[in-house]
């Protein structure tokens, strides 16, 4: 299936905004993303296998953030990054 | 990679030095948007500039190995994306992601997940390709190959009272708690010392199976137990490597300095002008003499707006390890409103020692006469998070 990738992670994928990736599950995709373009499942999923705050995963026109969703072939998956920004959020490490 | 020359202001020092030939110092620059690598001639007054690399990327510490002079790692936790480590063995023209970036552990007992990797330390130079990082949450990590791939260290990670140590999960500080300071007691590879904010000052003997609190001596008026065993907030700790029983720390409630033997830390802030105060961030030694340590003194006062006291920027420095203290600030505007985080200053190893500090507001200032004054070396990058002092082994002569 395709699967868009965002700017932030196109360091991984040679600049390609969109790639394949085989999977029966969400999961199962960023593992064959991962498999194809190390590195870049660690940025979007942590270590407890929870997708990162501020990335969403759309199946289609559906969010998700249950990895285990089930999807097909004729499915898109688009990775996302939350915008945001602007506000000062930034960790800045004072304490 | 770009290039640029930056042109020091103001006239500086002719001493040359003579403990190395041939070759200025080098600098490498963690920032909010990126790294640069500065580079000076012998005079140490004209910097040249390489950079950006990660242009964007939160690069929170920057070091280079001063073992093999080469190897050199950024922590970059950007934006959106999960923490990671990059690796250069060529200064920085080119990198490499790590290949098993520092996390904890899957299925963590606490369920953590490491949302920044905040503080990079070379192992002991009898483990050349050891590395230490120091994340937020507050955990400890460990590679044992220049950087490629980390694992947790569970004798930190998973003790018995590292939730009670770390706070967790209240984390106090407002931007998370953070793991930093890695000490290594250059005679013993299995001596460590780790700074907590918050949290405390803390000590492994045996490699990092266990720790133990090692705050006593210290404040923390933020608690109702002002000298609790822990709970402080060292900002900054760092241990003498030709006197390494000797350790210095600026803390949130103050400078101290600690003879190990003697197990206690003595505030040695209190020497300093009352009006100035002695509360920071950084805290840099003397390559090779223990009583001089050098700090940047930052308002601590009501809600703490941590930029210099009064608005006037100056170093201090101690020459008998905390007894007095004098002003530096020859050369610094004479009124500015940064902030100089704690790893954004360093010293390198040349004679006279060069000190150099970068700012919340982009400036990178430095001085080759050991704080006597200083010159801009660049400005109008972004918050500077971290300057280091690197010997790269292709620049000797």
């Amino acid at each position: 299936m395709k699967v868009r990738i965002p700017t932030p992670l196109r360091s991984y994928t040679d600049q390609r905004a969109v790639v394949d990736a085989n999977g029966s599950t969400i999961d199962a995709v960023l593992g064959d993303l991962e498999r194809q373009f190390p590195g870049i499942r660690f940025r979007m999923i942590d270590e407890q296998d929870r997708l990162r705050k501020h990335m969403k995963v759309f199946v289609n026109d559906e969010a998700v953030r249950d990895l285990t969703t089930a999807v097909s072939e004729v499915d898109e998956v688009t990775i996302m990054q939350a915008l945001s920004g602007g506000g000062g959020a930034t960790p800045a490490f004072q304490a | 990679m770009n290039s640029d020359r930056w042109e020091s202001t103001g006239d500086g020092p002719s001493r040359r030095a003579p403990d190395r030939c041939g070759a200025g110092t080098v600098l490498v620059v963690g920032t909010r948007k990126g790294t640069w690598v500065f580079s000076s001639d012998e005079s140490r007054r004209a910097w040249s500039a390489a950079g950006p690399s990660f242009l964007g990327h939160i690069c929170q510490h920057v070091m280079l190995d001063p073992r093999d002079r080469r190897t050199l790692l950024c922590a970059s936790s950007t934006g959106h994306l999960g923490p990671t480590v990059f690796r250069s063995t060529d200064l920085g023209a080119t990198w490499n992601e790590a290949s098993k970036p520092p996390a904890f552990a899957s299925g963590d007992q606490h369920a953590r997940s490491l949302r920044s990797v905040f503080w990079l330390s070379p192992g002991h130079v009898d483990e050349p390709r050891v590395w230490y990082a120091g994340g937020s949450p507050q955990g400890l990590f460990r590679s044992n190959d220049d950087g490629d791939t980390w694992e947790p260290v569970s004798g930190w990670n998973d003790h018995p009272m590292w939730d009670t140590w770390a706070e967790w999960p209240d984390e106090g500080t407002p931007d998370g708690s953070m793991l930093h300071s890695v000490n290594i007691d250059p005679r013993d590879a299995s001596h460590l010392y780790i700074g907590l904010s918050g949290g405390g000052v803390f000590e492994s003997t045996d490699g990092g199976t266990d720790w133990k609190p090692l705050n006593a001596g210290s404040v923390a008026t933020f608690l109702p137990d002002p000298e609790p065993e822990f709970g402080h907030d060292p900002h900054c700790v760092r241990l003498h490597p030709h006197r390494p029983d000797r350790l210095y720390q600026q803390n949130h409630c103050g400078i101290y300095r600690m003879e190990r033997q003697e197990g206690r830390w003595i505030r040695i802030g209190d020497n300093m002008p009352a009006d100035v105060g002695d509360i920071g961030f950084p805290v840099e030694l003397h390559p090779r003499d223990p009583d001089t340590v050098w700090v940047f003194p930052m308002d601590g006062t009501d809600v703490w707006p941590r930029t210099s006291p009064d608005g006037r920027p100056a170093a201090y420095v101690t020459r008998d390890a905390g007894s007095t203290w004098t002003r530096c600030d020859d050369g610094l505007p004479a009124r500015a409103w940064f902030t100089v985080k704690r790893q954004a200053m360093t010293v390198d190893a040349q004679d006279p020692v060069g000190v150099y500090f970068g700012t919340t507001s982009g400036e990178l200032w430095g001085s080759a006469d050991e704080g006597a004054s200083w010159f801009s070396i660049a400005r109008h990058l972004p918050e500077i998070y971290s300057v280091e002092f690197a010997d790269p082994i292709d620049r000797e002569s």
